[in-house]
C-alpha cells in the first residue's frame, strides 16, 4: 500500500505549507502576518463604515476553547475517514486471501 | 471564505439564503435517492463529509503572508455532485457557525452559495470536462478540487463586492480579491494534491462503487485491475 507517489504528494502539500513559515520567519501576528482572511475580509468592510447588525450567539470565550472545538472537529472526520478506509482495506485483503485458496 | 457573523445587510442575507435552500434541499431528496439505489456507497458519502470537516479546519498559512483553509468540496461533488455538496457543507458551516463562531447562521446562506454550491459545481463540471476529453480520473480530480476551493474564494469575494461595492464594485472587487483569492492559489493547489491522494486509495479499494456512482468507466476499473498483479 506505501505509494511513492502518494508520498510525494503529500510531501508537496507539507512543502506549500512549511514555504510561508520560512519565508516570513520571525513575523508574527503583531507585524500583521499570519492573520485569517476572514478576518482581514471583516476589517475591509468595516473600514467602510458598516456595523455588522447582528453578532455570532455564542463565541468560544478563549482561544484555547476554539483550538479544542477545531481540532475536535478535525478529529470527528479523521475517524470517520480511517474507520472506512480501514474497513476497505481489511476486506481487499481477505478478499485476496480467499481468492489464494 | 466565512462570510462572518452579521456582514452582510440583511437583504443580501436573504437573497442568498433564498438560492441555497432549494439547492440544499434538492440535494436531500439526491442523497436519498442515491443510498436507496446504492446502499454501499453510503460509507463515502460519510468520508467525503468527513473529508470536509478536515479540510475546512486546518487553516494554513500561504506565500501572501496570511492564513486561510481549504474547503474539502471537490471530493463530495466528484463523487456524488454539487447539490450533495452542498448538503454535507451546510452541515459543516452550521457547525462552524455555532460552535466557533467562523461564519454565521445569518450569512449562512451565503456561505452554502460559495462553499456548497459554486465551488461543487465547478469541480463536477471540471471534472465531468476533464474525463470527456479522455484525460485520466487522478488528473480530473486534482482540476475539480483547485478549483473548487478557488472559485469558493472568488465567489466569496464577489458576494462581499456586490454588498459592498464602495467606492465602486470594480473597486470592491479588486480588494476582496487580494485578500482571498490571492492568498488561496497556494492551498488550492495543497487541497487539489490531498484529494488525489484520497481519491485514488477509494479507487484502488472501491472501484465498484465507483463505477456504479458513475465516476469512473468500466476502463478505468479494467486499468487498476490489469496493474493489481504488479501490486501484490
Amino acid at each position: 500500500m506505501v505509494n511513492t507517489k502518494h508520498i510525494v504528494l503529500l510531501a508537496l502539500v507539507a512543502i506549500i505549507a512549511i514555504l510561508p513559515l520560512v519565508i516570513y520567519s520571525g513575523l508574527g501576528e503583531d507585524e500583521g502576518y499570519f492573520g485569517g482572511s476572514d478576518d482581514a475580509a471583516g476589517e475591509a468592510i468595516e473600514e467602510t463604515g458598516y456595523e455588522p447588525w447582528f453578532s455570532s450567539i455564542w463565541e468560544p470565550p478563549s482561544g484555547e476553547i476554539e483550538s479544542l472545538l477545531f481540532a475536535l472537529q478535525a478529529a470527528i472526520g479523521a475517524i470517520i475517514i480511517g474507520y472506512v478506509l480501514g474497513y476497505y482495506m481489511g476486506q481487499d485483503s481477505m478478499k485476496g486471501k480467499e481468492s489464494e485458496k | 471564505m466565512h462570510i462572518m457573523e452579521g456582514f452582510l445587510p440583511w437583504e443580501w442575507c436573504l437573497l442568498w439564503y433564498l438560492v441555497a435552500i432549494p439547492v440544499v434541499a434538492y440535494g436531500v431528496i439526491r442523497i436519498k435517492k442515491i443510498t436507496d439505489e446504492n446502499p454501499e456507497s453510503k460509507p463515502l458519502l460519510a468520508v467525503s463529509g468527513a473529508f470536509m470537516f478536515i479540510l475546512s479546519s486546518l487553516k494554513l498559512p500561504s506565500v501572501t503572508g496570511s492564513c486561510s483553509h481549504p474547503t474539502g468540496n471537490g471530493l463530495g461533488a466528484v463523487l456524488f455532485g454539487p447539490a450533495v455538496t452542498s448538503v454535507l457543507a451546510a452541515i459543516v458551516l452550521v457547525f462552524q457557525a455555532l460552535l466557533l463562531a467562523h461564519g454565521g447562521l445569518t450569512t449562512l446562506g451565503a456561505n452554502i452559495f460559495s462553499m456548497g454550491i459554486v465551488g461543487p459545481v465547478a469541480a463536477w463540471l471540471v471534472y465531468k470536462g476533464i474525463k470527456k476529453i479522455g484525460w485520466g480520473s487522478s488528473v480530473g480530480i486534482f482540476f475539480a478540487a483547485l478549483l473548487g476551493d478557488w472559485l469558493t474564494y472568488v465567489t466569496t469575494a464577489t458576494q462581499l463586492s456586490l454588498a459592498f461595492p464602495i467606492p465602486t464594485f470594480g473597486e470592491a472587487f479588486v480588494k476582496f480579491m487580494v485578500i482571498f483569492a490571492y492568498t488561496q492559489v497556494p492551498l488550492a493547489i495543497a487541497e487539489g494534491l490531498l484529494t488525489v491522494v484520497i481519491f485514488e486509495y477509494i479507487m484502488k479499494l472501491r472501484p465498484d462503487i465507483l463505477r456504479k456512482l458513475k465516476v469512473i468507466g468500466s476502463e478505468d476499473v479494467e486499468k487498476v485491475e490489469e496493474k493489481a498483479p504488479e501490486v501484490a
